[in-house]
């Protein structure tokens, strides 16, 4: 696994995160008032969480007056839908288990 | 480059310490590439249909190279996709140096490809995966 799909896994990893970025592809810009009234967890804790995502790319906030307005990156997930990336992943694990079983056959 | 017919390709290649006869039977012979690839049917006959076939589907197949020892290539037709997987196999002092080649992938189709149900299963594997290493 890449880097860059490393720190999305774990970015996404946190439930309550994944659910503020799930919330924000859905739905579209929220601030983050918009975002602890159902988020179930405090504002403080909203905005950490998206602080976290907004270092993984997959947030971008855009201050109007004093609010802050949180749009999901889409962009930002491309590392792990992109096609070539999930094939050479999957042509790297046959390599691995091609390499084992040439190790238990007969010469 | 026209972008709607643009080719691009998966390369992995990896030295192996054994001999490319030995790393062909394990490519061409069924019962030792379901250990480490798919179940298929699989024969090293140029022009041969095979499918290689899984809990989730399978792949539509068609054998157009064999080169015994050297080369093996075969078409590899998944999620309305065509691609052509070429396998290359190089004697070393050591061993052997192996070489994967998947082309044929337009841009066109990597929008179907996405949409496929490749992409959100295997995303949430490597997912529960990579939960299972966390603490």
């Amino acid at each position: 696994m890449t880097t860059t799909q490393d720190v999305l896994f774990r970015t996404l990893s946190d439930p309550t995160r994944r659910a503020i970025f799930e919330r924000l592809c859905r739905e579209g810009e929220k601030t983050v008032g918009d975002l602890t009234a159902q988020a179930g967890v405090s504002q403080p804790v909203v905005s950490k969480h998206l602080g976290v995502l907004k270092a993984a790319g997959l947030v971008l906030g855009r201050h109007e007056g004093r609010q802050t307005h949180y749009s999901a990156q889409l962009d930002a997930l491309r590392p792990l839908t992109d096609w070539t990336t999930q094939m050479a992943g999957y042509w790297e694990g046959r390599f691995d288990d091609l390499e084992n079983l040439l190790k238990r056959m007969d010469q | 480059m026209s972008t709607a017919t643009e080719t691009r390709s998966v390369i992995v290649e990896r030295e192996i310490a054994y001999p490319p006869e030995k790393i062909w039977r394990a490519l061409t012979q069924p019962h030792l590439m379901q250990e480490w690839l798919m179940k298929s049917d699989f024969k090293p006959v140029v022009g041969q249909s095979f499918k290689f076939t899984e809990d989730w589907g399978g792949i539509d197949c068609q054998v157009v190279t064999v080169e015994p020892n050297k080369t093996l290539s075969y078409t590899w037709d998944a999620f309305g996709l065509e691609s052509v997987v070429t396998w290359t196999l190089t004697a070393t002092g050591t061993g052997t140096h192996l070489r994967m080649e998947q082309a044929g992938f337009r841009a066109d189709q990597e929008q179907a490809f996405q949409g496929a149900t490749q992409a959100w299963p295997n995303y949430l594997a490597a997912m529960e995966k990579l939960l299972s290493t966390l603490d």
